[in-house]
C-alpha cells in the first residue's frame, strides 16, 4: 500500500488539511498536494479502468504527460471528465470520480474484454462488424460505445466563463524550470519584453527532486532567487499554471492558463487563453521519461522512477515498503537512493546494461541496495496492485531467475525532450544515438516570415541532460534569442552546476530482448488506448510500414496524452519489426494543442449575448417594444413578425400579409445594402457588375439589377438608382452588403485599376422604411408636400424631398406587388422617422410588418429571394430572369460562364410555380421524383422546392420551385414524397410562378 | 497565423486582419475565349509546395488589395507589393531567387 511519510514533502504545507471526496468516499490531504499524490498517501492506487480492456490502472506519471490517473471532476454545471488526476491541484471540496466501469471501480463488467484480449487485436473494428450492416448500428456500436471509452460528456451549461488575453513580447520563454529561468534572467536584464510561463503551479521544475546543486547552493534556493529577481523586472511577465500549447506561424502561440482550476467559483474566469504574438519563442519543456515495455508494465504501483521519485520528494508518498527498480540508465538510482533515505526498502536494482558501474550505481551499492547488471523484468505479478516481479535476463527469452515480493516498481527507459513546440510549426529533429532519443536539429527551425527559425529549444528540451549543460544552453538560446531582437546580452554570469558524471544508457525496447509472443501480449506501449507491443507488431506484419499508418491502425498515440509516453516506444518497436533504424522510421506529427485545453478557453467571452456582434437598425428598439419576434438575417436582427397578445406568430403575420394588400403596411428595410458608385467610369463599371444594362439608365430612374459571379450564378440582387451623372447607388441583399462591397473593391482594385470609380458602402448612414399597400400614397401625403401621383413620381422612379419634417429620397419600387415608396432618410432621423409614419398610419389602418411577411408578399408575386430560390448553382436563366440579361452588352461578369455547355443544357431545373393538389403546404425543401432511377438505386429527382408557404391572400399553400425542363411543363402534377414517413407524398401542379396580381395592377397605380 | 506587411499603409498585419484571395496574377478570360482557357481561368491554381503568389486583403484594415510571395511549405515570406502589377516586380523575384535559386514564374 503507498502511504504518507511522517516527514518530508517540500511542496505540502502539513498545517492545512484538505478535505475531498473520491467516488463519494472521502478523503483528506493536505494544501500543495495534487489529487494524484492525495489518493496516492492515503493507499489508494486503483483509479481507474483501461480504455479497451477494462484493466485497473493507477499513476503512473506525476505531470501531463500521465495517460491513465483521468478522473471526471466537480458536479453539475461544473463536471468536467478526463481531468489528470496529476496535474489536478487538490482544493477543500473538491470531488472527482473514476472512469470506464461498470458497476463501480472494484468490480467491473467490461473487464471481459481483458480475458477476450486475444481476440481484440490491432485492427479489430476494421476487420470485424463488416457485415450486416444493420447490426453495426443496432448491435456493435451500442455495444462498444458503452464499454470502450473515458468520461461522459457533461450535460449542464457551464457554470464557469473563461476569458481571452492578447499579447506582443519579443522573447516567450515556455518552461519555468532551472532552464527556463535562466534564460529569463539573461533576456529580462536586457530590458526585452519577456514573458515566462509554466505549466505547473511551481517554479524550478525536476531539479530540486533531483537534488541539483547550482553555485554551490541547493537548487530550490538557487530558484526562489531567481523567481525573486525576475519579479523585481517590469519588462517580465511570469505566469505559473500557464502552458504553452501551441506554436503557430510566424511566432503566434498560445498559452493555457488554469487560473482558478483549484478554486472554482471564486469569480475568476476559470481559464485564459493568452494569444501571444513573439519574436522569438524559447522553449525549456524539459524532458519526459519512458516507460520500459515489460509485461504487466500497467500493473497499478508500477511508475515512471522520476514520478515516484516526485511523490517521494515533493508530497511525501511512500509507493509501499518495497520497491524495485528497473532501468537502462543512471537517472532511475536517484529514485532508488531517495527511497533507501527516507527509510523504505529497495530489494533489487535490475539495470540492464551489462555492466552497472557508474557513481550512482556504487552509491547505491554503498547504501547496502542490491544491483544486478543485465537483468530485466519478465513479468509483474498482481492484479488491481503489485504483488511481485519476476527477473529475468535482459538478453533471454524471460526465464524467471527470481520472485521478489514488493509494492512498487520503478522504471526507466531513458529519457525524451519534449519536442513538442519545437515540432508544431515545422521544426525538424535529429536522433541522438547515445540518448536514444529524438532532440530538436538547430539547423532546421521553424520559420518566421523573414525565414529566419522563431524557436530555440533549450536544456533537457536540446537534449542537454545535465544541470550544467541545461543551464549553459538556456544561456547559448537567450543570446541567439536576444541579437534576434536586437538587443545585446552583454557580460552574464553563467550558473554553474556540480558535474554530474554517469554510465552510457542503453537503449532498451523489449524486456526482455527475446520475449514470448505472450508476454508481448502483456507489455503496454499506450496505456491509454491499450496498444501493446503485440499489436504494433502485428500491425508490421500486416504491412503497415509508414508511422502515420500504423499510429492510425493501431491507435497509438491518439489518446488524450497524444503519446506522450508511447510514441518512441512504439515506433521502436515498429522500427524493430520493419529492421529499419529509428530515425528512417521517423516519428509521428506532434500538433497543438500540447495537453487538452478546455473547450471554454477557447470560446472565451463569445457566447450568450457576445457570440457575435448583433447590428442593430435605428428602430431595433421600437421593434423590441411593440413585440417583434427575430430572425437573425446574417448579423442583422429583423422583425420576422409582431404579434399582438393572445395572437400566434402565425397568425400575425397573415394579418401583416392581409393588411399589406389591403391597406398599408410598414416594413423596416434599413438593412438592405446601400453601395454608392462613383465616378467618370462608374457606368461602365456597374455595366460590367450587373447583368444588364445599367449605364444607360437615365438620372432619377431605378432598375433592378443581377450580379453574377465570374461562374454566371446569381450571387446577389437589388433595385439600383441613378443619382446624377456619374452616380448609381446599387441595392444589395440585407446579407450581402459587405460581400458585394468587397467584391466591387476586388474588381476595381486588382482588374480595373485605371478606371475612375469609387465606392462607398453606405447601408449604416440610411434608415430606409417601405411604406407599401393600396394607401400608401394617402399616407405619406399627409406628411410631405413632394407630388407622390403616379405620373410625377411613376413606379421605378425616384424622387428627393422633405417628409414629416425629415430630408428623404424616395423610390418607388416594390417587392410586394403593392402600390409601394421605399423612403430612405439620414440613419440617426430613421427612428422620429418611423415614428411619424406610425402615428399618421393610424387613420389609414397601417400596421408594421416583418421579414416573414414580406417573404409571403413576394413569393405571392413570383418575386425570387437571393439564398432561397438561389443556391451558387442558379443562373439567371434558371429563375426565368433572361430579360434582364443584356444581349447588347460584349461583356460583363457571368457572361463568358453563361456560354459553357452545362449553363445551355436544354434540361436545367428552372423556376415554376407549384400549386397543392388538396391546397396544403409543400415542405420546404421537398424533391419531386420522377421515372426511373439514379445511379445510387434511388428514385430519380426531377426538381424541388425552393420557397413554400400558406398565402393568407389566396388561401392555400403555394410554392415556388425548380423544376427540370419546368416551364415547359405546365399542367403536369408532380409528386413530392414525404420524409415523415408518415404521410404519403403530396402532389402539386406545375403553374405560373406569378399567383397573385398577374399583371402587375396594384404596383402600377 | 501569418504577418504580411500591408503595402499599401505600411502595417505588419496579423492573419486576422486579412482576407485571403488565392493565387495571384490570373488572366481574366471573358466572352471569346475558348473552353479551355476560360476552364483554367476559373478552375486551375497552380497550388504548388513551395513559392507561391497570393492576393490577400487587409480587409479589417486599409481596405485594400495587396499580393505576397511566400513560401506555403517554410511560411518564409519573400514580400508583398500592389495588386497592380502584372507581374511579379524585380526586387520580390530577386528575393524569392536568393532563397530558392532556379526558380522561375511560371505566369
Amino acid at each position: 500500500m503507498s502511504a504518507r511519510l511522517s516527514k518530508g514533502g517540500r511542496l505540502l504545507d502539513r498545517s492545512r488539511a484538505v478535505e475531498f471526496t473520491f467516488n463519494d468516499l472521502r478523503f483528506r490531504g493536505f494544501a500543495g498536494d495534487t489529487l494524484a499524490s492525495a489518493l496516492l498517501a492515503s493507499g489508494q492506487t486503483l483509479l481507474g479502468r483501461s480504455f479497451k480492456y477494462h484493466r485497473p490502472r493507477g499513476v503512473i506519471a506525476s505531470g501531463a504527460e500521465e495517460p491513465n490517473a483521468l478522473v471526471g471532476l466537480g458536479r453539475g454545471a461544473r463536471f468536467e471528465p478526463n481531468q489528470r488526476a496529476t496535474t489536478t491541484e487538490l482544493f477543500d471540496g473538491l470531488e472527482a470520480e473514476s472512469q470506464n466501469h461498470w458497476p463501480s471501480l472494484e468490480f467491473d463488467i467490461g473487464v471481459v474484454n481483458n480475458k477476450l484480449a486475444r481476440f481484440l487485436p490491432a485492427g479489430f473494428y476494421y476487420k470485424t462488424f463488416m457485415a450486416p450492416r444493420a447490426a453495426w448500428k443496432h448491435l456493435f456500436e451500442p455495444v462498444i460505445r458503452r464499454s470502450a471509452g473515458l468520461g461522459r460528456a457533461p450535460s449542464s451549461r457551464d457554470a464557469d466563463s473563461y476569458e481571452h488575453f492578447h499579447l506582443h513580447v519579443e522573447v516567450l520563454i515556455a518552461g519555468g524550470g532551472i532552464a527556463g529561468l535562466q534564460a529569463a534572467l539573461v533576456a529580462g536584464r536586457t530590458g526585452a519584453r519577456v514573458l515566462l510561463v509554466e505549466q505547473t503551479a511551481h517554479w524550478g521544475g525536476r531539479a530540486p527532486v533531483d537534488g541539483a546543486v547550482i553555485d554551490g547552493q541547493p537548487a530550490d534556493d538557487w530558484i526562489s532567487n531567481a523567481v525573486q529577481a525576475l519579479e523585481k523586472m517590469e519588462n517580465v511577465t511570469l505566469r505559473t499554471r500557464c502552458m504553452l500549447s501551441g506554436v503557430y506561424d510566424h511566432g503566434f502561440a498560445l498559452a493555457y492558463e488554469r487560473v482558478a482550476d483549484h478554486a472554482p467559483g471564486d469569480a475568476r474566469p476559470r481559464h485564459r487563453l493568452w494569444k501571444i504574438r513573439a519574436r522569438r519563442i524559447i522553449t525549456a519543456t524539459g524532458a519526459l521519461e519512458r516507460p520500459l515495455a515489460f509485461a504487466g508494465n500497467d500493473v497499478p504501483g508500477v511508475m515512471l522512477a522520476s514520478a515516484l521519485r516526485d511523490y517521494l520528494v515533493n508530497w511525501a508518498v511512500s509507493p509501499g515498503d518495497r520497491t524495485v527498480v528497473v532501468t537502462n540508465n543512471d537517472s532511475a538510482y536517484l529514485s532508488a537512493i531517495a527511497l533507501k533515505e527516507a527509510g523504505l526498502e529497495v530489494p533489487v536494482i535490475l539495470d540492464a546494461r551489462a555492466e552497472a558501474t557508474g557513481p550512482l550505481a556504487e552509491r547505491a551499492r554503498e547504501l547496502g541496495i542490491r544491483v544486478l547488471a543485465g537483468r530485466g523484468i519478465a513479468a509483474v505479478r498482481g492484479g488491481k496492485r503489485v504483488r511481485a516481479v519476476e527477473t529475468c535476463l535482459q538478453a533471454g527469452e524471460g526465464a524467471v531467475l527470481e520472485t521478489i515480493a514488493c509494492e512498487a516498481v520503478a522504471m526507466s527507459g531513458g529519457w525524451s525532450p519534449v519536442v513538442h513546440l519545437w515540432s508544431h510549426c515545422g521544426g525538424k529533429l535529429d536522433w541522438d544515438e547515445a540518448q536514444a532519443h529524438f532532440r530538436p536539429d538547430p539547423a532546421r527551425p521553424p520559420l518566421d516570415h523573414n525565414g529566419e527559425g522563431f524557436v530555440i529549444a533549450v536544456g533537457n528540451a536540446d537534449g542537454a541532460m545535465t544541470t550544467g549543460a541545461a543551464l549553459e544552453s538556456a544561456v547559448a538560446g537567450a543570446r541567439a534569442a536576444l541579437k534576434a531582437v536586437g538587443k545585446a546580452a552583454g557580460r552574464v554570469a553563467v550558473a554553474k552546476a556540480a558535474a554530474e558524471p554517469a554510465q552510457p544508457m542503453q537503449p532498451v525496447w523489449l524486456m526482455p530482448e527475446g520475449a514470448s509472443d505472450a508476454r508481448r501480449m502483456k507489455m503496454w506501449l499506450d496505456f491509454q488506448n491499450d496498444v501493446k507491443v503485440s499489436d504494433v507488431q502485428l500491425a508490421a506484419r500486416e504491412g503497415y510500414e509508414s508511422v502515420e499508418h500504423t499510429k492510425r491502425y493501431t491507435t497509438i498515440g491518439m489518446a488524450t496524452d497524444q503519446g506522450k509516453l508511447s510514441n518512441i516506444n512504439g515506433l521502436a518497436v515498429l522500427a524493430r519489426e520493419l529492421n529499419n533504424d529509428i530515425p528512417k522510421v521517423g516519428t509521428t506529427t506532434f500538433r497543438p494543442p500540447y495537453t487538452p485545453i478546455s473547450m471554454g478557453s477557447i470560446a472565451g467571452e463569445a457566447r450568450g449575448e457576445l457570440f457575435q456582434p448583433v447590428r442593430k437598425t435605428p428602430m431595433h428598439g421600437w421593434h423590441e417594444a411593440h413585440g417583434a419576434t427575430w430572425e437573425p438575417v446574417g448579423q442583422w436582427r429583423r422583425p420576422y413578425a409582431y404579434p399582438r397578445t393572445g395572437e400566434s406568430v402565425s397568425d400575425a403575420v397573415s394579418r401583416e400579409v392581409r393588411n399589406a394588400r389591403e391597406a398599408v403596411g410598414l416594413l423596416d428595410a434599413s438593412t438592405l445594402g446601400k453601395i454608392l458608385v462613383k465616378g467618370p467610369d462608374a457606368g461602365r463599371f456597374v455595366d460590367m457588375l450587373y447583368t444588364n444594362m445599367m449605364s444607360t439608365l437615365p438620372v432619377g430612374r431605378c432598375r433592378y439589377g443581377l450580379m453574377c459571379d465570374e461562374n454566371g450564378f446569381l450571387m446577389d440582387d437589388g433595385v439600383v438608382a441613378r443619382l446624377d451623372e456619374d452616380s448609381w447607388l446599387c441595392h444589395t441583399t440585407t446579407g450581402g452588403a459587405e460581400r458585394i462591397h468587397g467584391w466591387m473593391e476586388d474588381w476595381l482594385q486588382c482588374e480595373w485599376w485605371d478606371w475612375k470609380v469609387y465606392t462607398a458602402n453606405l447601408t449604416e448612414q440610411f434608415a430606409q422604411v417601405a411604406v407599401v399597400g393600396p394607401k400608401a400614397r394617402k399616407l405619406l401625403e399627409t406628411l410631405t408636400d413632394m407630388d407622390l401621383s403616379a405620373e410625377a413620381l411613376p413606379f421605378m422612379h425616384w424622387a428627393d424631398g422633405e417628409i414629416a419634417g425629415v430630408r428623404a429620397r424616395v423610390f418607388r419600387i416594390s417587392f410586394s406587388g403593392e402600390l409601394s415608396y421605399e423612403i430612405a432618410v439620414p440613419g440617426g432621423q430613421g427612428l422620429a422617422f418611423w415614428e411619424a409614419l406610425v402615428k399618421a398610419g393610424d387613420a389609414f389602418g397601417a400596421m408594421p410588418y416583418g421579414t416573414e411577411a414580406l417573404h409571403v408578399l413576394r413569393a405571392e408575386k413570383g418575386f425570387i429571394m437571393i439564398g432561397d430560390e438561389t443556391d451558387g448553382t442558379v443562373i439567371p436563366q434558371d429563375l426565368g430572369l433572361g430579360w434582364a440579361i443584356s444581349k447588347k452588352k460584349d461583356d460583363f461578369l457571368g457572361k463568358r460562364a453563361q456560354q459553357r455547355a452545362d449553363m445551355v443544357r436544354p434540361d436545367r431545373w428552372r423556376l415554376v410555380g407549384l400549386e397543392t393538389l388538396d391546397g396544403g403546404v409543400l415542405p420546404d425543401g421537398a424533391y419531386a421524383v420522377g421515372e426511373g432511377r439514379n445511379d445510387h438505386g434511388q428514385r430519380r429527382t426531377i426538381g424541388r422546392v425552393t420557397s413554400s408557404y400558406r398565402s393568407p391572400t389566396l388561401g392555400r399553400g403555394i410554392a415556388l420551385g425548380l423544376v427540370e425542363r419546368g416551364p415547359e411543363r405546365m399542367g403536369e402534377v408532380l409528386e413530392f414524397p414525404m420524409i415523415d414517413g408518415r404521410r404519403r407524398a403530396m402532389q402539386a401542379c406545375i403553374v405560373d410562378p406569378v399567383f397573385y396580381d398577374k399583371d402587375g395592377e396594384k404596383q402600377n397605380v | 497565423m501569418l504577418i504580411l506587411t500591408c503595402p499599401c499603409c505600411g502595417i505588419e498585419a496579423d492573419e486576422t486582419e486579412l482576407e485571403p484571395g488565392g493565387e495571384a496574377h490570373l488572366k481574366r478570360q471573358g466572352p471569346g475565349a475558348a473552353d479551355a482557357d476560360f476552364e483554367a481561368y476559373l478552375f486551375q491554381r497552380s497550388n504548388p509546395m513551395g513559392v507561391h503568389l497570393e492576393r490577400w486583403r487587409h480587409a479589417h484594415g486599409c481596405g485594400k488589395w495587396f499580393l505576397a510571395a511566400r513560401n506555403t511549405v517554410t511560411l518564409e515570406v519573400y514580400g508583398t507589393y500592389p495588386a497592380q502589377t502584372k507581374k511579379p516586380p524585380q526586387d520580390i523575384v530577386r528575393a524569392i531567387k536568393k532563397r530558392v535559386p532556379g526558380w522561375e514564374w511560371q505566369g
